[in-house]
């Protein structure tokens, strides 16, 4: 009788822009601050990479309370981009993360284009492994009624400066607020960015019917969690279609059959938000839970599902 | 009584060296950080209902049992299902061996859910986390404590209870206990057979003094003794906290307010849970880390 040889383990290894990530699961900023919080709980080694909370040139107090708010599925924030700022990141919080053996990818976003361009300057000799840019935080308008993300022209003009400032992977982290994701992220392509972070928060509200007052400070808020799944989804697929570059696919992932559903749509990792909060352990489950089922599967590699969508005959 | 656990002793020890600076305690007492917060799967064993919509659940968890400080709380996944999405801190209100046990009020889907599980099944538990009551600077001895609860509010305040009045016979603890009525008062004979001095206000005057507790700790004030020795710990709704904060502030005394939150991720990292703190101008701390006890004198209460 012949033995069947033993399945070798899956291959869950990609490049990512460049960065080598051990699997493609990451945990998206803003939701893991900067690393400490988690690593009592998780082992930050088995990540594929980490997001840091975004970064501004000076510290920022954030916004009045009440912030946060659970909605169906979801939640609403309005954090205000409250962070250290870039230099005691670099001298407080930098030392820590580097620790570990995990890739770093530096989150940033500023109110004008010279503003990531001097942060992008500034982490240049930092020991980093790419950059983000949020051009989408909801509680940053760069001509007080846009977001970056939601304005082509802008957004060539901030990836492209800052394409010319440093020579570290580029991810741009774009909104789902806009009409036309793909438009906007195929301009992230054309003026330099190694990848495109799909998605941020949905901008929503929710309303005290009682007091007739709205549930956070600043009225409106970013909506996240599972709730913006199948949304997060579609733009991924859209994305895809549009542009070579790698994406980075996040919006309520929880499991590990919500990061499939963003890898089959085009997505070369992925990243856990608002699922942290939910269970630490999740993006730990989501890596465990991905190569179980390669291996139910007999996928050999992870790159071979990336964009494997199989469309229906006669589908669009 | 019942031995103390590790974080109890932690606590007492703590409570007992001088020279002690607020600020320098912080990370030296009840703070979660280097002791370890874990997520486990905790064995419900008790959940009853004790008063009208008022539970007491008791899980084993024998690592968070062991490390838990007065003060600090847990953070509980009661549903596997995306409603609601979030879980639900809750304080630590016993620690007796290898057990923990919750008090809690039904007030939305979350305690409403958790009021149904029954004996034997799982609970999925982060813990313990914040920084819990402190001892600041002891120049002079502290003889004097109060604690003042409002509503659910006992439950941490139970567990300091226990921890000070226990050992430390010499010292003299007063529970005030505020309540709407009768009905909902709690935890007044636990006090009661730990030796403290107790006293009760109802807001319908049902028992005890009628009106708010927070009055009834600054009637209570002139006949405590020495104000340089005293020592008020408070927990309960945001308005009798800012209320005994000017109580704190007008006679001059120290006091530590136990905050009531919600919270997303319940470790520091999402910076939701925020309240205003005195800075250079004000700053933000948060409710789940720096906290959930703060210093009365530190919050900018609005």
């Amino acid at each position: 009788m012949i033995r069947k040889a033993k399945q070798k383990p899956p291959n869950l290894t990609i490049d990512l822009a460049g960065i080598s990530l051990r699997n493609p699961v990451m945990v998206a900023s803003g939701t893991f601050g900067y690393g400490e919080e988690y690593a009592e709980l998780i082992d930050l080694n088995r990540l594929g990479a980490i997001v840091t909370k975004t970064i501004t040139l000076k510290p920022r107090l954030g916004n009045e309370p009440p912030r946060i708010v659970e909605t169906a599925s979801g939640i609403l924030n309005s954090i205000g981009l409250q962070n250290v700022g870039i230099n005691a990141f670099i001298d407080e919080k930098l030392p820590f993360l580097r620790e570990y053996d995990v890739p770093l990818i530096v989150s940033i976003a500023g109110e004008t284009p010279d503003e990531y361009v001097e942060l992008a300057k500034t982490l240049r000799e930092e020991k980093i492994e790419g950059l983000e840019l949020n051009l989408s935080c909801p509680n940053i308008k760069y001509d007080r009624k846009l977001m970056f993300a939601q304005d082509p022209k802008a957004t060539h003009r901030v990836v492209s400066r800052v394409r010319k400032a440093t020579n570290l992977p580029l991810i741009v982290k774009l909104s789902p607020n806009v009409t036309d994701i793909a438009f906007i992220a195929k301009m992230c392509e054309e003026a330099g960015a190694d990848g495109i972070s799909l998605i941020n928060t949905f901008v929503g509200m929710a309303i005290d019917v009682e007091s007739g007052e709205p549930m956070l400070h600043q009225i409106t808020g970013g909506l996240s969690g599972p709730a913006i799944k199948p949304i997060a989804v579609r733009m991924v697929y859209e994305v895809h279609k549009s542009v070579e570059i790698p994406i980075i696919g996040m919006g309520g992932i929880i499991t590990a059959g919500d990061a499939l559903e963003f890898i089959i749509a085009g997505a070369k990792a992925v990243a856990i938000g608002t699922g942290n909060f939910v269970d630490p352990r999740a993006p730990i489950k989501v890596i465990d839970g991905i190569r179980e089922h390669m291996i139910k599967n007999k996928i050999k590699d992870i790159k071979s599902m990336v964009g494997s969508l199989k469309c229906p005959k006669g589908s669009l | 009584m019942t031995l103390l656990s590790q974080g109890v002793q932690n606590f007492l020890e703590s409570f007992r060296k001088e020279g002690l600076h607020e600020t320098e305690t912080v990370d030296e007492v009840g703070n979660s950080r280097g002791a370890g917060m874990l997520q486990i799967d905790a064995k419900i064993l008790i959940n009853e209902e004790i008063a009208p919509e008022r539970y007491k659940m008791v899980l084993s968890a024998p690592q968070i049992a062991r490390q838990a400080r007065p003060g600090q709380f847990i953070h509980v996944k009661v549903s596997d299902s995306y409603t609601p999405l979030l879980r639900r801190p809750f304080s630590v209100h016993r620690v007796e061996g290898q057990k923990i046990e919750l008090l809690y009020k039904v007030v939305g889907k979350g305690t409403e859910i958790l009021s149904r599980k029954k004996r034997g099944e799982y609970l999925d538990i982060l813990g313990p986390l914040g920084k819990g009551y402190w001892l600041p600077a002891a120049t002079s001895r502290i003889s004097d404590i109060i604690l003042v609860a409002g509503g659910t509010g006992v439950a941490s305040l139970l567990f300091l209870a226990e921890s000070i009045a226990v050992p430390n016979s010499e010292l003299s603890v007063l529970v005030l206990i505020g309540a709407k009525n009768r009905e909902e008062l709690l935890c007044e004979g636990d006090f009661r057979r730990l030796g403290c001095r107790v006293q009760v206000a109802t807001e319908n005057g049902t028992r005890g003094y009628k009106g708010l507790v927070s009055d009834l700790l600054e009637k209570c004030l002139p006949l405590s003794g020495d104000g340089s020795k005293r020592l008020v710990f408070a927990c309960g709704p945001p308005e009798m906290l800012k209320r005994i904060g000017e109580v704190s502030r007008k006679h001059r005394f120290p006091c530590q307010v136990s905050l009531e939150e919600r919270l997303a991720c319940g470790v520091g990292a999402c910076l939701g849970c925020v309240v205003k703190a005195k800075g250079s101008t004000y700053t933000y701390k948060r409710v789940c880390k720096d906290g959930p006890v703060f210093s009365a004198g530190e919050l900018v209460w609005e």
